[in-house]
C-alpha cells in the first residue's frame, strides 16, 4: 500500500513537471501578435470581464454588454477588423496577454509596477476612482477641509474608509458600515447624505435610483483603467492610443460614460 | 502567529468610547424597558379593550421577529417614512421596545400567579386600584419573576453588540473598527468577550444586591 501510493506520487511529480516545462516552453514561444498579424487575420481578440459591471457582465440576452466591451467594439469599428472577446477574471487577463490568446486586456486593468514589468499599458480609457458622493444637489467640494461638518457613510475596513480616515478634518462624522449593501442603505434612505465609495458602486446605485443618483463631490484617489497589451508592440500601442484620443474627441468615451456610469467623465479623461 | 495587545494600547480610547456607549444603552433601555414593561402587563391584565388587543399585537410582533430586522426597519424604515431618526435613537427606541416587550411576558407570567381574590381583597380593604396593584400584584410579581428578568435584562445588553451594524459606536463596533485597522482579530476580540464577560457578571450583581433591598419582605420566607 505505501509502495504504491509512494510511486503513485513519483508518476505525478513527473507528470506535473513535464506539464509544467510543456507550458513554460509554450510561454516562451507565444509571440506576440503585432499591428500588422492583427490586420491580417482580420480580427482582433479582446480580453473582457464578464463578472465586474458596469465594466462587464452579461445581459439577459447572454450577450456580453458594458463599458469595457464598447471600447472593444470601438477599437475593432475604427481598425475594420472583427472582434473576438474573450471572457477572463482579474486573475487570468494578463497570463492570456502573455500566452497570446489575446491581442488586448480591455478588462478595468489599473497600472501599477509590478504589472509594468510585464506587459505595456496604453493611455487611460475609463474612469475608476474612490470618491465621496452626495445627493444630485450637493454642492462640490474643493479640498478635505471642505469635509469638515458632514457626515459620511462609509464601508468598515474598505480602502475608502481608510483613505477618508486619514484625510478627514476631526470634526468630519465618519459612519461606518458593515458592508457596501448596509452603506448603500444607509444613503438611499437619506440616514447619510454623503457617502465614500467607488466611482463603480455609485454607478450601480445610480442604474436602480436615478432620483438620488450619487453625484461625486470630492475625489479621493484616482486610479483609472488602461488598456494592456505585450511589451513591445509598439505599432498596436500607437494605434490603440490614437483610437482614445479619437473616441475623447468624437464624444464616444463620454457617451459610453453616460451609458454605463450615468455620470460625465471626469476632467482627466475628457481633455 | 503570536498574542500582541500592545497593538491594542493606541485603540484604547476607542475601546472606552465603544464601552461607555454599550454602557449608557444599557441603563436606559433597562429602565425604560422595564417602565414600558409594566405599563402593558397592567393594560393587558386588567384591561380587556382595543388598548390591550394592540399591545398584544405589539408584544407578539417583538416576540416573533429577529431583533436586528426590527433595527433595520427603525433605521433604515422610518427616515423613508419622513421620520428621521439617528442611529443611536434607532438603537435605544429598538432595544427598549425589545426589551419591553419580553419583560412585560414575563410579568404577566409573576401576575397571573397572584390569585385574583387578593386583589379583589386589597380593594375590599379601601386600596385604590393602583395602590392594590401596585403592592398586592406588582411587587409580588416581581419578585417571582425576578430571576427571568435579570436574564432578560442581560440578555438585551449581549445583544445591543448587533446595534453596531447601523453605525452605532457601541463596544462592537470598537472591536470591528480596530480589527479593520490592524487586523488582531483575536487580541481585540477576546479582550472585549472579557468586557461583555465582566459587564454580564457587573449586572447580575447589581441587580442581585437591589433585589434584596427591594424584596427584604422575602427574606426567610418563601424566597
Amino acid at each position: 500500500m505505501f509502495a504504491f501510493t509512494k510511486h503513485r506520487f513519483y508518476r505525478q511529480a513527473l507528470l506535473a513537471l513535464c506539464c509544467t516545462v510543456v507550458t513554460g516552453l509554450a510561454a516562451v514561444s507565444a509571440q506576440a501578435s503585432d499591428l500588422a498579424t492583427i490586420e491580417e487575420r482580420g480580427t482582433l481578440r479582446v480580453a473582457v470581464p464578464q463578472d465586474f459591471p458596469p465594466f462587464g457582465s452579461v445581459g439577459t440576452d447572454l450577450q456580453p454588454q458594458g463599458y469595457d466591451i464598447d471600447m472593444a467594439h470601438y477599437l475593432a469599428d475604427q481598425m475594420e477588423v472583427d472582434l473576438e472577446l474573450v471572457a477572463v477574471t482579474s486573475a487570468n487577463r494578463i497570463p492570456f496577454l502573455q500566452t497570446d490568446k489575446v491581442d488586448l486586456v480591455i478588462s478595468s486593468l489599473g497600472k501599477n509596477p509590478e504589472r509594468a514589468a510585464v506587459i505595456d499599458f496604453t493611455d487611460a480609457y475609463a474612469p475608476f476612482f474612490l470618491g465621496v458622493f452626495g445627493t444630485p444637489e450637493a454642492a462640490m467640494i474643493d479640498d478635505a477641509d471642505g469635509l469638515s461638518g458632514k457626515t459620511i457613510g462609509v464601508t468598515r475596513g474598505s480602502v475608502e474608509d481608510m483613505e477618508l480616515s486619514e484625510l478627514a478634518p476631526s470634526d468630519t462624522t465618519v459612519q461606518r458600515f458593515e458592508d457596501n449593501a448596509t452603506t448603500i442603505s444607509a444613503f438611499l434612505s437619506g440616514q447619510v447624505d454623503y457617502i465614500a465609495t467607488g466611482n463603480v458602486v455609485a454607478a450601480q446605485i445610480a442604474e436602480r435610483n436615478a432620483e438620488r443618483a450619487p453625484t461625486m463631490v470630492f475625489r479621493i484617489k484616482n486610479s483609472p483603467c488602461y488598456i494592456g497589451l505585450s511589451q513591445g508592440n509598439t505599432a498596436l500601442k500607437d494605434k490603440v492610443n490614437a483610437l482614445i484620443e479619437q473616441a475623447k474627441q468624437d464624444g464616444s468615451l463620454e457617451a459610453m460614460s453616460q451609458k454605463w456610469f450615468h455620470t460625465a467623465l471626469p476632467d482627466d479623461l475628457s481633455n | 502567529m503570536t498574542l500582541d495587545f500592545s497593538t491594542l494600547l493606541p485603540y484604547s480610547g476607542v475601546i472606552i468610547e465603544g464601552l461607555v456607549t454599550t454602557l449608557w444603552l444599557t441603563v436606559v433601555t433597562t429602565f425604560a424597558g422595564i417602565a414600558l414593561a409594566i405599563v402593558v402587563a397592567y393594560v393587558r391584565d386588567l384591561e380587556s379593550g382595543i388598548m390591550s388587543r394592540l399591545l398584544g399585537g405589539y408584544v407578539e410582533v417583538v416576540r416573533n421577529t429577529p431583533f436586528i430586522v426590527q433595527l433595520f426597519f427603525l433605521f433604515f424604515g422610518l427616515p423613508a417614512l419622513g421620520i428621521p431618526i439617528s442611529a443611536p435613537v434607532a438603537a435605544l427606541v429598538a432595544m427598549v421596545l425589545n426589551l419591553g416587550a419580553y419583560t412585560a411576558e414575563i410579568l404577566r407570567a409573576g401576575i397571573d400567579s397572584t390569585a385574583r381574590g387578593q386583589h379583589e381583597a386589597a380593594r375590599a380593604l379601601g386600596l385604590s386600584r393602583l395602590q392594590s396593584y401596585r403592592h398586592v400584584v406588582l411587587v409580588p410579581a416581581f419578585s417571582r419573576v425576578y430571576p427571568s428578568l435579570i436574564s432578560q435584562c442581560i440578555i438585551v445588553m449581549l445583544g445591543s453588540a448587533v446595534v453596531s451594524q447601523i453605525s452605532v459606536f457601541d463596544l462592537t463596533y470598537a472591536a470591528n473598527f480596530i480589527q479593520s485597522r490592524n487586523f488582531r482579530g483575536f487580541e481585540v476580540y477576546l479582550v472585549v468577550t472579557l468586557i461583555y464577560l465582566l459587564l454580564a457578571v457587573g449586572m447580575r450583581r447589581s441587580f442581585e444586591l437591589v433585589g434584596r433591598r427591594l424584596f427584604a419582605f422575602r427574606q426567610g420566607g418563601s424566597a
